[in-house]
Parts: C-alpha cells; structure tokens; sequence
C-alpha cells in the first residue's frame, strides 16, 4: 500500500511543467518494473483519463491505485500524486508572499511575465492541429476566445455549451 | 465565507476542466482573478510562471497557490492561507477522483460510445479556444507595461515574448530554461 503512494507521489514530483511529460515515466514503472499492469491496458486508462475532466496525473493514479487496491489503493495513489507538489508549492507561495516587493525580485518577474504569456499561448497552435480544427469547425475556438475575453464569460459556461452544442448537433440536427 | 467560495469554486473546475492544465488555468483565471477578486492579473502571471517551474501538475499546483494567496489577500492569518490551500486542492481532485471511480466500476469502454464521441467534437475545438483566451487575457499593463508611460518596459517585454514564443514553438527549448533566462534579461533590464 505504502508502495503506490511511494511510486506515485515520485512520479508526480518529476512531473515538471505539464502532465503529458510524465506517460514515459508511467509506462516505465507501472508496467516494465512493477508489473501492476499490461502496456496495453495502460494505454486505454491514458485515452479514458486524458478525456476525463481534472487533473491527468490524479486521474490516471486513480485509475492503477483503483484496480490494485479498490477505494483504499485510489485514495493512496491520489494523495502520493498530490501530496509532494501541494508541500513544495504551499512552501513556495508562503515565501514568494514576502520576497514579492522586494526589488530584485520584482524586476526579475517583470521580465518573467512576458515568457509566461508566450509560453500559454504556444500550446494553442499545437492543440489546434492535435483537435483537428478545420475550417468548418475553427469557429468555435474563436468565438469561445472572443467570449471570454472580450465579454468575460466564465469558460465553464462554454465547456457546458460547447458539450451540449455537440451532442446536439449530431444526435438532434443531423 | 471565502472557504466555502473556494470550495465550489474548485470543485466547478475539477469537474469541467476538461483538456489538461492550460484549459484550467483559463477557468482559473476567470473564476479567481476576474470574477472574485482573489487576486491581481500579475499575481496570476507569477503564480503560472512559479507552477511551471516547479514539479507537479499545473493544475494542483495552481489550486494550492491561488487557495493560499486568495485567503491571505483576504486578510486572513497564516494557518487560514494553509487551510485554503488543502481545501481549494481537495476541491479540485474530487470530482475527478469520484468519476475516475465511476468509470472504472462501470463504463471503462464509454470512450468510443456515439454520445461521447458527439460531446467531444464540441469539446475539443473550445478547449483551445480556451487557451487562446487566457493568453489574451494575460496581455494587460500588469504584464507588459504600456507604450506610453512605460515605453521602455514594454518594448523589452515584447522582446521577451516574442524570444519565448519562437523559442518554444521553432526550436522547442526547454520552458524552465526559457523563464531563468528572461528572469535573468528582467534583472539586468528593469
């Protein structure tokens, strides 16, 4: 028991800037050392918890912690998957609260800042291609940007009509 | 009352923040900087550039840094800013810890059912337009400094931006090298 929560928060804590860096990892200990699952296996629970809602690190520890251990080895891989990023950030913004004016800091960040919107926005070319938009469907992630930023529509509203919107127009208009 | 607030908050993003951390940091922004007033625009910027450079998913990462400046910006004591941050990281796995379970009961093939399918197809193409926002979102004087008052600041962050959009997307560097170097320009500069 104390072993999944071991090799999920390791795996967590590697997880360094977004969660898809981490499937090697995953594949390596899960499946080549531990041998808690197949590689195919593995490869559907990736597909379901990449489209799942939240976090992808939480769902897929779920996932494994869940067919070793039902309720009990879930909530073991969850807490190891969080645990370590929650301590480590947690230490991080208590000492970022009282560095932040200093100016040093402050001057770093200003330089920062930039790159942080440069580096949201590059993912949004890749996705583009990864989701298949064309020119039939490259409506709907402008008009849901424009939404959201110009009229400030929370983008839980659009995920609900952007999911209804989809069921409908297959199952209702075509 | 901010506790509370916190809980439905995260628990709304957990269940819809469908297509990874960045959709989330959209949803999070939204909820937390435009709606609430938990925090400033360029506390979000630095609080995305701090999860990014540490390990660990964005999206706990941000739950557990937005739960605890929200609380202390409030005027809350330290243990409180401690609380907020357990509380709005619970929040945010959840429902996905709750649906991760469903599914592994009952419905571990829904994925290529028609319905899913049909959702998906809208889902996908907003998701990015998601992401999109947030950037634009994130274009603010808070940020890059204004051409007028503070012409200096904004034509080195547009520097900035445009080195990190084209090393990213072209060559593919490494993101926590990219912000220790315009850490480094900001220092030198500013």
């Amino acid at each position: 028991m104390f072993e999944l929560f071991l090799t999920f928060a390791k795996i967590g804590l590697f997880t360094i800037g977004g969660g898809y860096a981490m499937i090697p990892l995953i594949k390596e200990t899960v499946v080549d050392k531990k041998q808690w699952t197949t590689e195919e296996d593995l490869m559907d629970l990736i597909a379901v918890a990449q489209s799942c809602p939240g976090v992808f690190a939480i769902n897929i520890s779920v996932f494994i912690g869940y067919r070793m251990r039902r309720l009990p080895g879930a909530l073991m891989c969850a807490l190891g998957a969080a645990l370590p990023s929650f301590i480590i950030i947690l230490a991080i913004a208590m000492f970022f609260r009282q560095f932040k004016d200093n100016p040093t800091v402050a001057s770093i960040f200003r330089g920062i800042r930039p790159a942080v919107v440069a580096l949201i926005a590059v993912p949004v070319f890749k996705m583009a291609r990864t989701s298949k938009i064309n020119i039939y469907n490259s409506w709907i992630p402008i008009v849901s940007a424009l939404c959201i930023w110009l009229i400030g529509v929370s983008p839980i509203y659009i995920i609900l009509i952007a999911a209804i919107g989809g069921y409908t127009y297959r199952h209702l208009l075509k | 009352m901010i506790f509370l607030l916190l809980f439905i908050t995260f628990f709304q993003i957990g269940l819809l923040g469908f297509g990874g951390g960045y959709s989330m940091l959209s949803m999070i922004q939204t909820e937390v900087v435009t709606l609430r007033g938990w925090m400033t625009m360029g506390e979000f910027t630095d609080m995305v550039a701090l999860s990014q450079m540490t390990p660990g998913p964005i999206g706990i990462n941000s739950a557990t840094y937005v739960g605890y400046t929200a609380v202390i910006n409030a005027g809350y004591p330290e243990w409180a800013g401690i609380l907020g941050s357990a509380l709005a990281t619970f929040s945010l796995i959840l429902p996905s810890f709750i649906l991760m379970i469903i599914i592994c009961r009952f419905l571990l093939r829904y994925k290529s059912h028609p319905i899913v399918e049909s959702i998906f197809s809208g889902l996908r193409p907003a998701v990015v337009g998601l992401i999109a926002a947030a950037a634009l979102l994130l274009c603010t004087e808070d940020n890059f400094g204004s051409p007028t008052s503070s012409p200096w600041q904004f034509w080195i962050s547009l520097g900035l931006f445009t080195f990190t959009f084209i090393g990213q997307q072209v060559y593919k560097m490494n993101p926590i090298l990219i912000i220790c170097m315009c850490g480094l320009a900001g220092w030198i500069l500013f």
